[in-house]
């Protein structure tokens, strides 16, 4: 039943990659406004959703989803002229009639999973990237949060064209049937484990794909930081969407006195933050399944840290807490795996080196947050370690920035997406070489043909050797002349007028 | 030979931890001394090449010697600039924040070499995996063991021994390598192989770039300069006897043009290889058995008709130029795998649409090729089509051509190299977002915090719908430059008007 559906999904998808309709610009641009309506005009059904799988509140729902895909959409209709045209290459004296560029093909049909956590944005974002360079794409939103995934079956067809986009909700047999066909990319959201099933589906049909999975994001905070500052961001961070964000502030590594002062303000944030018992508060998320509260509840339960504060749990709610955990050693049950909740173990270590040593013993995360206002020490940690990304003085707005690539390295993921960086995920980078028939162009080249002669192979030799030095950026000579003709005029003018 | 296998691997990841390959002027060093050994073990390597392949000098130098030479000097010229963090344009709302991508090696990475161009696409892959900041291990294709052998001999005398490894190993002995964890592996070789080395990343979540192939098509079209583009395809065709992964694999052209082909081909050919073309020193040798016997069927079962050619030797590994017409269907046992030998088949079209669709109906190849002078009809093949590159009125120069990213796509493999794409393919884009901790900072990003509200909430809202429009784009070097290049104008004719008039 689930095959038969999913074929038939397949061939119209194919077929209607295969009429072209995908390829012209203004489609794709169509496809992108649409996007934005169904954020302008389904907004309270995704709050509502969102709310119902995690209990996102109205400013988390807003900002971290609909704004966030909001501005991703439209930086793609803002740039995609530019981006789709491709690069056209400097000219070569030696061989001007040549010309090369680089054009910008889709893949064809593409395969999106997304995950639960940020369950519109991250279906939708890939999404739109995957339109974006032209191709037909059948999305899987999670069924970890499942009432966003209908609202998105149920919704998106009503905006975009319903032969080349599908959105198809499956459980995890049917993902895994789903991946045994070709697909010619998947990019897929979620975890190691998942990243791996991907990967291994993709090696037969040689498919590329983009694996943004997750990992500790450590947070090394020291002496010098504004501490004050640097809790309010760290819990921020931490707690936003009870901790279920794949570059939340795993862990900390700091000193003892820096721990001292760093608890003492933390529980006077979240005291400010959620009132004297976070639970009633209405700004904090749930724990998204019964597994996930019960990986949490197991990491309080077998902790040897000790907790500071929170460590309140509630299955009925699947309510964990804001907590913080100290005096973890190393292969803590908090160390393990990548938290993914409201639980803040932290570490002490006695400097940067020791810290870094600690990360760099540890697979790469998906980020790496440093709070400290000496520069040697952040340029130390920035050379020495390896993360998907780093945000200095504050946690998650890297992702935020539309000219940063977000994804992972090592086991937190491989390749990138937002803004040119999707665009260059879901494209294929064609070179085209356009020579002549010139004589010119046969005189040039015709020393490659046999018989083979000293003579042939020394000249060739010379010109691949030189043929750097003739490039030419066409219109950066053209914009120079033209600069110095403006100044000619500029001082004729001021003769004249002086005179 | 598993200990020596483990003493590599356990020696690059050391090496790595050392973290000396990450100065720049450390990876500068290393490609230098890349250049003074392809410098003077030139003869040396020409010979490996020539007695693994039959390789003449001006292939074994041209396509193999000078290519990496290129490819030496491109880095020597760029690497400091490529190496530098790109940043991102400054943003007036958030005008004491800096963002800026940073490139940084991954660590510890596998090249699996090929045999049909040695050389080049073992250490095309690793002058760029050593430029991005890497310790690599290198495995040269076993079935080129004269080259392989001399790799394993010279390379060590000038890289640093315990960042760079040559390592020898048969099929058995990659497999058993590549149960080990890489940072990234690069390899170059058959769609098979590229199952293979793709299914050994997944325990790891290794990256990975796969150069693989393909039948490559060239259509002709009735405006083309038969006599040029007929050379250009034979050229590309008999270059390293078809052994190439771009190589011009199968023509589809119109009858008419099939029979202008024939005329120049048989008189071209015996231009450059005289009246008995297997006594040409300037064409290569098939590689082995396998591969003769392999190609030696297509020549035997194939329903088309011999054109010109079909002569074989086996004991000499000799394939003469063959070409193929009157294929009576695409299931010929000339169309079904790529050739990689000197058999061209011609399949006859009606239209340059036709030839579309029957690439279209097609696995992806590397290359395409179109040879033609109407630019509508190239159009529609550049837009139409998707293959790795695509040449238009010659073939291969798009490999090599500096600027361009040499990569397949489908079947014929992803992500690419060569040049800056070689640098961007083996470093890890790290993104890096530097705030501080002024009053500004601060209070730029204050409404984030709980207590939520509807006020903070449109702030927020606010800044996120409007920030990109404070990015302010200016490349402060080309505006300084063009001022100076107003300020010349100015002197020249100041200049002219005070000495001269």
């Amino acid at each position: 039943m689930a095959a038969v559906q999913q074929q038939q999904m397949i061939s119209r998808a194919r077929a209607a990659f295969k009429s072209g309709k995908t390829l012209p610009l203004s489609f794709r641009i169509k496809q992108l406004k649409n996007m934005i309506r169904f954020l302008d005009e389904c907004g309270d059904e995704i709050l509502d959703s969102l709310r119902q799988d995690l209990r996102k509140s109205k400013m988390e729902a807003t900002l971290f989803e609909i704004e966030v895909m909001r501005s991703d959409f439209n930086h793609l209709i803002r740039n995609l002229k530019s981006y789709a045209k491709g690069d056209k290459l400097p000219t070569n004296l030696m061989s001007f009639e040549d010309s090369a560029s680089i054009k910008r093909d889709p893949y064809g049909l593409v395969l999106v999973l997304g995950a639960w956590n940020y369950a519109f944005s991250l279906s939708l974002q890939p999404l739109a990237g995957a339109i974006a360079a032209g191709n037909c794409v059948i999305l899987k939103p999670s069924e970890c949060s499942p009432k966003s995934a209908a609202t998105m079956a149920r919704l998106i067809p009503k905006y975009l064209d319903n032969e080349c986009y599908h959105v198809y909700e499956a459980e995890l047999e049917d993902t895994k049937l789903l991946l045994t066909n070709h697909f010619d990319y998947i990019f897929a959201t979620g975890s190691i484990g998942m990243g791996k099933s991907v990967l291994a589906a993709a090696a037969p049909n040689l498919t590329p794909v983009t694996l943004e999975l997750g990992g500790k994001s450590p947070t090394y905070i020291d002496e010098t930081s504004d501490l004050e500052i640097t809790v309010k961001r760290v819990l921020w961070g931490k707690f936003t969407n009870l901790g279920q964000t794949c570059i939340a502030p795993d862990y900390i590594l700091c000193s003892k006195k820096v721990e001292k002062e760093f608890l003492k303000a933390a529980s006077k944030v979240v005291t400010e933050w959620y009132g004297d018992n976070s639970r009633k508060s209405p700004d904090l998320a749930r724990i998204v399944n019964d597994r996930n509260f019960n990986r949490l509840k197991s990491i309080l339960d077998k902790t040897k840290g000790r907790v500071v504060f929170g460590g309140e749990t509630d299955q009925k709610e699947r309510w964990v807490s804001p907590t913080v955990l100290v005096d973890v050693l190393t292969d803590d049950a908090a160390m393990e795996e990548e938290i993914f909740g409201p639980i803040l173990p932290i570490l002490t270590v006695n400097s940067p080196d020791e810290a870094i040593e600690f990360i760099l013993s540890r697979p790469k995360p998906l980020a790496l947050y440093i709070f400290s206002k000496q520069e040697k020490v952040v340029q130390t940690f920035l050379d020495r370690t390896s993360s998907g990304g780093v945000c200095v003085n504050d946690v998650i707005w890297q992702a935020a920035n539309e000219g940063l690539p977000f994804g992972g390295v090592g086991g937190s993921g491989m390749g990138s997406y937002h803004g040119s960086f999707s665009f260059d995920t879901f494209s294929h980078k064609k070179a085209v070489l356009h020579r002549g028939f010139s004589k010119m162009s046969e005189n040039m080249s015709s020393g490659r043909y046999p018989p083979y002669t000293d003579k042939n192979l020394s000249f060739f030799r010379t010109v691949m050797r030189n043929l750097h030095r003739f490039q030419l950026t066409y219109g950066q000579v053209v914009s120079h002349i033209m600069a110095v003709g403006v100044g000619v005029v500029i001082f004729y003018l001021m003769q004249t007028l002086t005179l | 030979m598993s200990t020596n296998m483990t003493s590599v691997i356990t020696k690059s990841r050391s090496a790595f931890s050392s973290e000396r390959t990450l100065a720049v002027s450390f990876r500068l060093a290393q490609i230098k001394n890349l250049l003074a050994m392809i410098n003077e073990c030139q003869d040396e390597i020409v010979s490996a090449l020539h007695a693994d392949l039959r390789k003449s000098t001006m292939e074994a130098t041209l396509y193999e010697v000078e290519l990496v030479r290129s490819e030496i000097a491109y880095f020597i010229r760029n690497l400091k600039n490529l190496a530098k963090k790109e940043k991102l344009p400054m943003n007036l709302l958030a005008c004491l924040d800096s963002g800026y991508i940073q490139r940084e090696p991954y660590g510890v990475v596998l090249i699996l070499g090929a045999w049909n161009y040695p050389l080049s696409l073992s250490l095309l892959p690793l002058i760029g995996a050593i430029a991005a900041g890497n310790c690599v291990i290198l495995k040269p294709s076993e079935l080129a063991p004269n080259t392989a052998q001399t790799l394993s001999k010279i390379v060590p005398r000038y890289l640093d021994t315990e960042c760079f490894h040559i390592y020898e190993a048969d099929l058995e002995g990659t497999k058993e390598l590549l149960k080990n964890k890489f940072d990234y592996i690069f390899a170059t070789g058959s769609t098979n192989m590229g199952r293979s080395v793709m299914a050994a990343a997944v325990p790891h979540l290794t990256p990975l770039t796969l150069e693989l192939g393909g039948k490559s098509p060239i259509f002709i079209d009735d405006s083309s300069d038969y006599e040029l583009a007929t050379k250009r395809i034979l050229w590309g065709k008999c270059m390293n006897l078809g052994q190439t992964c771009i190589a011009p694999d199968y023509i589809l052209c119109s009858k008419n043009v099939e029979k202008e082909f024939l005329t120049v081909a048989t008189r071209v050919l015996t231009e450059w290889y005289g009246t008995n073309w297997k006594q040409s020193l300037d064409l290569t040798r098939i590689l082995n058995e396998k591969n003769f016997l392999r190609l030696q069927k297509m020549i035997e079962e194939t329903k088309g008709r011999i054109a010109f050619g079909g002569q074989m030797d086996q004991q000499t590994l000799w394939i003469s130029p063959t070409v193929i017409v009157d294929i009576p269907d695409p299931s010929d046992i000339v169309m079904q795998e790529e050739i990689f030998g000197p058999i061209l088949p011609i399949i006859t079209v009606d239209s340059a649409d036709e030839a579309i669709k029957i690439i279209k109906s097609r696995p992806k190849p590397l290359s395409l090729y179109v040879f033609s002078k109407d630019n509508s009809v190239i159009q529609e093949f550049v837009k139409r089509t998707s293959s790795g590159g695509i040449c238009i009125n010659d073939v291969i120069w798009q490999n090599g051509w500096e600027g361009l990213p040499f990569g397949g796509v489908g079947e014929s493999g992803f992500g690419n190299y060569h040049g800056k794409y070689s640098f961007e393919t083996f470093s890890h884009k790290k993104s890096v977002l530097q705030r501080g901790f002024s009053y500004m900072s601060e209070k730029l990003g204050e409404a984030r915090y709980p207590p939520y509200n509807d006020s903070k909430l449109r702030f927020f809202t606010t800044i996120i719908r409007h920030i990109h429009s404070f990015n302010v784009n200016i490349n402060w070097c080309r505006v300084t430059s063009h001022f100076f290049a107003g300020c010349f104008g100015a002197l020249v004719l100041f200049l002219y008007l005070r000495y001269l008039k």
